[in-house]
């Protein structure tokens, strides 16, 4: 008989902490084969975030760092800098990444570091429970905005992924969602080849990951999935958003 | 050896790299700017790697994942700077990484002013950051010092797997001195340290990780930290004394207040006052017990400082009770004279009437 599903050798044979319908599981998965295929466990170090994904380091059989929150791209650009053999990634969450590390997101790009960001958007501080983030969008409720995001009040959504495009340095920056089968696909696609920009040292990339989170968008599953369809990708649409790789569609070096 | 006439930025920079420092991460701010100028050119010089981050908080970040893989890593800053640093420095502590961290201090609160001054002592001996924790804390009071301690620095750093800070001042950084470097020592030639992050190469993977969710774990890795600082006080405690052998009174100061006192030492001894100096080198561990040895035997301190009265509250503890802690200071970035400092030490001797020899028969 032939094995056609497994779990991958980069995640650790443990049980996660996310809630039902949460969509971090899968972004491991989708990272963790990435490291499998690409075949740099044993050279990865990852560098998860103050979040939900926190915890990340109980999953990912790589070594990792713990960064102060929003700092995971200083803390990565000190481990590239000193092993520049290394792989290194880090995993941040949108307030992590667009709100309180903006500058260290931001100038890390900006340098070209040659680091791999994963972002997750789900449009909401999920570990201290659901506050607004950057990425909550304009209506939207969270514990801290009972009357919906109002722009007046709260700002509008950021789009981070948008305003790392015009800094020189970032090469790949593409946005996917982990929503459904097809989406999973391209997100599997966007992050392995994330990593491929690391290793031909190309300089910074990153893949905004739109997630759902039911327990603070107070959804069903099943609707949280069809909500990012809907809704979410209005604002924060799928699709690449910068790309000088030079790689063919396959993710193949042209 | 030769000796080599350098302004104490450039001896900072310096001694950091011949004590093996490939990496440094800094952001300009007066008045340090000639470091990372200096690491900028001796850095490429020697293959190792400069980056001007973004801000304070971004190159205490970057110097905490240089040292996650392990390197000799040091970041300087001066006073806002090391505010900004502070959540980083915590992080250091909580997670056991070995970083240098040199505070060249100016006036405060706030912005302040660019000039010397010493109004960071609580900061960098209580913490500075959250949490239950210790930074070792170097004070030199000349660029050869400075040298040698920034040698220290990085051993104790490493040693304990624990940031160091020198505490220096505007002043120190722009004086020129000359200055004897130690032979330099090949980073390849360090010990491999068996904690780093390198990727899970024939190895099960590692976590370098603060966040201890579970109250009995966290209080575990508390008391081990704590276990570490108590071997830390027992070891490394450092001080200086000047002519505290017949000393009616001795003058507590550290850095650049104490050089200012040398010489009003100096100048009060010609008129014949009876008075010493105990100079701290290391601000933590303070050296409580031998300056209580030597408040039971003067029963008279005066602490001198350029703030307004931050290392007197040690100084007390020292004392234990057994005699008087005067204090003078000059906060702001307002540099006192020996003259001035003379002034007070006569004026107190006096006035304590310890040029009578009762004085003197009453502490026996």
């Amino acid at each position: 008989m032939k094995k056609i599903f497994s779990k991958p050798q980069s995640l650790k044979p443990a049980v996660m902490h996310y809630c039902p319908g949460c969509g971090h599981s899968i972004i491991h998965r989708l990272v963790a084969e990435a490291i499998d295929q690409l075949g740099i466990q044993e050279r990865t170090i990852g560098v998860p975030p103050a979040g939900c994904a926190v915890l990340a380091y109980n999953y990912f059989d790589v070594d990792m760092g713990e960064a102060p929150h929003g700092r995971a791209l200083a803390v990565a650009t000190g481990l590239k800098r000193v092993q520049p053999d290394k792989v290194v990634f880090t995993y941040q969450g949108d307030g992590d990444i667009a709100a309180i590390g903006t500058a260290e997101t931001i100038h890390a790009a900006n340098r070209g570091e040659k680091l791999t960001a994963i972002f997750v958007n789900n449009g909401t501080y999920g570990m201290t429970g659901g506050q607004m983030a950057p990425t909550t969008l304009v209506g939207m409720g969270s514990t801290t905005t009972p009357q919906g995001r109002n722009p007046d009040r709260d700002g509008t959504p950021l789009d981070l992924t948008q305003m790392l495009a015009v800094a020189k340095g970032s090469i790949y920056l593409e946005r996917v969602a982990v929503n459904s089968p097809k989406n999973i696909k391209r997100a599997a696609a966007a992050i392995k080849k994330a990593f491929r920009v690391q290793l031909d040292g190309l300089g910074f990339a990153l893949v905004e990951v739109l997630s759902m989170c039911p327990t603070n968008w107070k959804m069903e599953p099943v609707k949280a999935l069809e909500w990012i369809d809907q809704t979410m990708t209005q604002v924060f649409p799928l699709g690449v958003i910068k790309d000088l790789t030079g790689y063919d569609s396959k993710g193949e070096t042209a | 050896m030769t000796k080599r006439l350098m302004r104490g930025s450039h001896v900072l920079g310096e001694a950091a790299v011949r004590a093996g420092c490939r990496f440094y991460f800094g952001y300009p701010i007066t008045p340090q700017n000639e470091v990372p100028e200096y690491m900028s050119a001796r850095l490429l010089e020697v293959g190792g790697t400069f980056v001007q981050a973004e801000s304070e908080v971004a190159s205490i970040n970057m110097v905490m994942g240089a040292s996650m893989a392990g390197a000799r890593v040091m970041t300087t800053s001066s006073s806002p700077g090391i505010s900004l640093k502070q959540e980083g420095i915590s992080y250091l502590a909580g997670l056991e990484l070995p970083a240098v961290i040199a505070n060249m201090m100016r006036g405060g609160p706030g912005l302040g002013n660019i000039a010397p001054a010493q109004g960071d002592y609580f900061q960098a001996t209580r913490g500075g950051g959250h949490g239950d924790y210790r930074c070792i804390v170097l004070a030199p009071a000349s660029c050869q010092e400075l040298c040698d301690l920034t040698f220290r620095a990085f051993d104790l750093a490493d040693k304990y797997r624990n940031p160091v800070m020198i505490l220096g001042d505007g002043m120190m950084g722009q004086m020129m001195e000359p200055v004897e470097f130690p032979e330099a020592i090949d980073p390849a030639s360090l010990p491999v340290k068996d904690w780093i992050l390198t990727g899970a190469a024939g190895r099960p993977q590692r976590t370098i990780l603060s966040l201890l969710l579970d109250p009995k774990v966290l209080e575990a890795h508390n008391y081990k930290l704590t276990r570490k600082y108590d071997a830390i006080t027992r070891a490394e405690q450092d001080w200086e004394t000047y002519l505290c052998e017949d000393a009616r009174l001795v003058v507590v100061a550290f850095g650049t207040a104490a050089r200012i006192a040398k010489g009003a030492i100096k100048r009060v001894r010609e008129m014949g006052i009876k008075v010493g100096l105990f100079r701290p080198k290391t601000l933590w561990p303070f050296p409580y017990q031998p300056l209580g040895e030597l408040a039971r035997a003067t029963r008279h301190l005066l602490a001198f400082e350029m703030n307004s009265g931050q290392m007197v509250e040690d100084v007390r503890l020292a004392a234990e009770g057994q005699g008087e802690v005067h204090f003078y200071g000059r906060p702001g970035g307002v540099i006192p004279t020996p003259d001035e400092v003379a002034h007070q030490i006569s004026h107190y001797y006096y006035g304590a009437g310890l040029d009578q020899a009762a004085a003197v028969a009453r502490r026996a």
